[in-house]
């Protein structure tokens, strides 16, 4: 199965990136590739609108880790939606404490830097 | 750049390879595919085998040794891929998440061994071994989940993201002397239904991370982890036929199959399939657990293997190398030192190295601050089980630099008959489990007479045993997952181990305890007031002995087992902690915060040094005295006993500390204690007494009432004062 993906970056520096499919060894790159565009184009904020993605492994936590990493401690990384496979995921391994999860698109939360 | 080893050299098949590094043994992550490293001294041949995860039978099988086509110039090439009596090689572009992987290995010129017989070489071509080095273990990836029991590969090695985000965390290296141990089972820590941890995560790292805030509170700053390497909790498990439940598993742990892998079984994240996510949520628990400040030990045990004797199944060691691996008779035997089948032959070079190895691999990436040895004296012998006085295993782990800020302790005594309580090997640096205190403390309890000499050396820190070393070489305890829990303690006079299915002829006899007058479960008020009082006074000699105190999970809450004191295989709620008595025992449990604040606010009761029982600075007081109900007399005959700590005596780094007086009376009836005179400006305040019901029985620092008499304190029969004496 395979993995989609598009990177949306506001004019205020929120990068907004959706993903659907699966997320795994082998689609993990693409995300990295879109992470490592919105570092480029200076992201102030990371929404991940994680609605359509059916499964994060150990290889898709890395590419969150990555994320935080590279944008930095004063970049919140929201992670937003995500289905129940994911949220265990990411809360069984720690990185509850690294993201902010939300249930629904708020987009007065997400959206002023 | 391109490195030059992320190209093949070769092709098997369609697999491309390269000669492999050696180190680090097992499988590596390297640049465009994975190394693979295996040692073994009598192998003639080995292959390693490739299974897609869950499948029965491999993929690929690829030798280490054969004719290959060469990738430059398509020719055949006869091929070796070995450095010495190490099996290397890479492989290229392959995927190591959904991979599982064994070796195969055999040599035809030596004499096969047949199962059941004794024998000095175990190859076996029809096995698939498991890798000694696999840092993910597949096979039981879920509790207790019944396996297909015709899988001819149970034990699967995996391979692991070794990366993490560890946020800056660093060992708290807290001094040896400031901790409070808390001995604890992962899975029995959550499992039951009152935990109020999510069903999912109950019985697992995820689950112990969401009860850090109650092991804070409880004040405790080391954990020590029963067995968290994989083991298989279906080993001698007993079904019973009539509800097809199991009434006997593996539960404890005590039987390793890979000593660099988590047990997947312990990880909420198990179920996935996915080794790196087990490996990350117990990084997550450790980091977490020093974030609050506690600090994590792994009971280890590196006595034995899973594997057993001739009659056990072959895992991985016998299969590589058995005369490497074990302890073997001249016959062909398994040396049994361990009581349980077999015993690691952990003075040979190579086992050694792999000893350190895992030992330093826990350290480094893990995190993991100290290791409690199970069975400590087997490290001591030799190939043949003779007894060492320089082993070279303990004095290279006393004095490894990975391992050099590492607590390392050992439980001193083996099945074999070896006990070394006060004479481990221990080059300075090992700390042993003191037997002798928790024996000395049981029989003081219950009023033993005689038991005053050896009382006033437990308080002390056991310089009888330890002098030279201080009182941090011995760990103080009263009770131990071996054995009767707290309450079970003072409940029970024998042992009542018939669950066990093993005629109640299993578990210690020596138990050194007293059931209050009464066996088991009693409506008795005065049988349970003094058992409330025992478990009470036991704690308190405990915390105000020099050493390091350890206190068994379960036992701040009365935590019972109806007296079984070998629960080893019971998944269920004998052994489960049940939340709901934080509730019901809420004072009990007060009791055991305020005690352990105690310790921790007093820096005197804390040396790193043993006292001498002199005055060597002429404060006008000595470090320690000893009183009876007389002040400065010992009765050493009698079982009551009280001693004084002067507070001016305290270590470099610290504050003056208060005077501290403490009078056990052990005597069934009430006694008045002399309490000796303070200098001047000094007054006495009452810290604890056992005797009074909660609230009244102990008070936290700072907030002790004066004392209204302040020459002697009534000590009520069989209960534990503590006076402080501080200046205003």
């Amino acid at each position: 199965m395979s993995l989609e993906s598009s990177l949306e970056m506001a004019a205020n520096g929120v990068a907004k990136i959706t993903l659907s499919g699966k997320l795994d060894a082998g689609t993990a790159p693409e995300f990295q590739q879109l992470i490592e565009q919105a570092i480029e184009n200076k992201a102030k904020r990371l929404a991940l609108l994680l609605g359509g993605l059916t499964f994060m492994a150990s290889a898709g936590l890395r590419m969150l880790v990555f994320a935080k990493q590279r944008l930095g401690s004063e970049v919140d990384i929201y992670v937003i939606e995500a289905q129940e496979q994911v949220v265990e995921t990411i809360n069984m391994t720690g990185l509850n404490y690294s993201v902010i999860m939300l249930d629904s698109y708020d987009a007065a939360a997400v959206e002023t830097v | 750049m391109d490195r030059i080893d992320a190209h093949p050299t070769h092709l098997f098949q369609e697999y491309k390879l390269r000669p492999g590094k050696p180190y680090p043994f097992g499988a590596t992550l390297v640049p465009g595919g994975i190394n693979f490293s295996v040692f073994s001294r009598n192998a003639g041949y080995c292959s390693l085998l490739l299974y897609r995860k869950g499948e029965r039978e491999p993929y690929a099988v690829i030798p280490f040794r054969g004719l290959f086509m060469k990738v430059c110039g398509n020719e055949p090439d006869w091929v070796d891929f070995r450095i010495g009596n190490v099996f290397t090689m890479t492989i290229l572009d392959i995927d190591h998440e959904e991979i599982e992987y064994g070796f195969r290995m055999d040599n035809p010129a030596l004499q096969h061994s047949e199962y059941g017989k004794p024998g000095f070489f175990r190859f076996d071509p029809g096995k698939t071994l498991m890798d000694p080095y696999a840092k993910g273990i597949g096979g039981r990836d879920e509790w207790g989940r019944e396996p297909d029991w015709t899988d001819p590969y149970w034990h699967r090695s995996r391979i692991i993201f070794d990366d993490f985000d560890w946020e800056g965390d660093r060992p708290p290296e807290i001094p040896m002397e400031d901790l409070v141990i808390y001995e604890a089972h992962v899975r029995g820590f959550t499992r039951h239904a009152s935990s109020g941890v999510k069903d999912f995560w109950a019985g697992t790292f995820t689950g112990m991370r969401e009860k850090i805030p109650y092991l804070k509170e409880l004040g405790i700053n080391c954990i020590e982890l029963m067995p968290i390497y994989e083991f298989d909790e279906f080993e001698h498990s007993k079904r019973d036929e009539a509800t097809g439940k199991y009434v006997k598993m593996n539960y404890w742990g005590y039987s390793t199959v890979g000593f660099f892998a988590p047990k997947a079984g312990f990880a909420a994240t198990g179920s996935t399939g996915d080794s790196s996510m087990v490996a990350d949520e117990l990084k997550t628990l450790i980091k977490e657990l020093h974030r609050n400040g506690i600090e994590v030990m792994l009971d280890v045990v590196f006595n034995h293997t899973a594997e057993g004797n001739e009659f056990g199944p072959t895992i991985s060691y016998r299969g590589i190398d058995n005369p490497t691996y074990y302890m073997l008779t001249s016959e062909g035997y398994y040396y049994n030192f361990s009581g349980t089948g077999n015993t690691l032959n952990c003075n040979n070079p190579i086992v050694r190295t792999m000893v350190l190895d895992a030992l330093r691999f826990w350290a480094s990436e893990y995190h993991i601050d100290g290791f409690r040895f199970d069975l400590g004296s087997i490290l001591s012998r030799d190939a043949f089980g003779a007894p060492m006085a320089n082993p070279p295993l303990l004095e290279t782990l006393a004095f490894d630099p990975v391992l050099g800020k590492c607590k390392l302790i050992a439980e001193a005594w083996d099945a074999g008959g070896l006990y070394q309580v006060g004479s481990f090997p221990a080059y300075g640096r090992w700390a042993e489990w003191n037997g002798k205190c928790r024996d000395t403390i049981r029989r003081f309890l219950k009023g033993d007479s005689g038991m005053a000499g050896a009382m006033s050396q437990v308080i002390q820190g056991s310089p009888n045993l330890y002098a030279g070393r201080g009182p941090t070489a011995s760990i103080n305890f009263v009770t131990c997952h071996d054995g009767f829990t707290l309450y079970d303690m003072v409940a029970y006079n024998g042992k009542h181990n018939e669950a066990n299915l093993e005629n109640n002829q299993d578990g210690a006899n020596d138990n050194n305890s007293w059931n209050c007058g009464w066996e088991g479960e009693s409506t008795d008020p005065t049988v349970n007031a003094l058992r409330r009082r025992q478990i009470r006074n036991a704690m308190t000699m405990l915390m105000v002995s020099q050493g390091v105190p350890m206190i068994l999970q379960g036992d701040e809450v009365g935590s019972t087992k109806y007296g079984n004191n070998n629960t080893y295989c019971h998944d269920n709620e004998l052994n489960w902690f049940d939340w709901s008595l934080t509730e019901k025992n809420s004072e009990l449990l007060r009791f055991f915060r305020l005690i352990i604040a105690f310790r921790h606010a007093h820096p005197i009761l804390r040396h790193r040094h043993h006292l001498r029982n002199r005055d060597w600075k002429n404060t006008g007081y000595a470090d320690i005295t000893w009183h009876g109900t007389e002040a400065w007399h010992a009765d050493w005959n009698g079982n009551v006993l009280a001693f004084l700590l002067n507070g001016q005596y305290v270590e470099e780094g610290h504050d003056p500390d208060d005077f501290i007086y403490v009078a056990m009376n052990m005597h069934w009836d009430a006694l008045p204690f002399e309490v000796p005179m303070l200098p001047p400006e000094y007054r006495w305040r009452m810290a604890v007494n056992t005797g009074m019901d909660a609230p009244e029985d102990i008070f936290a620092p700072g907030e002790e009432p004066l004392l209204e008499d302040q020459q002697q304190v009534l000590a009520g029969g069989r209960s534990v004062c503590i006076l402080v004496g501080r200046k205003n």
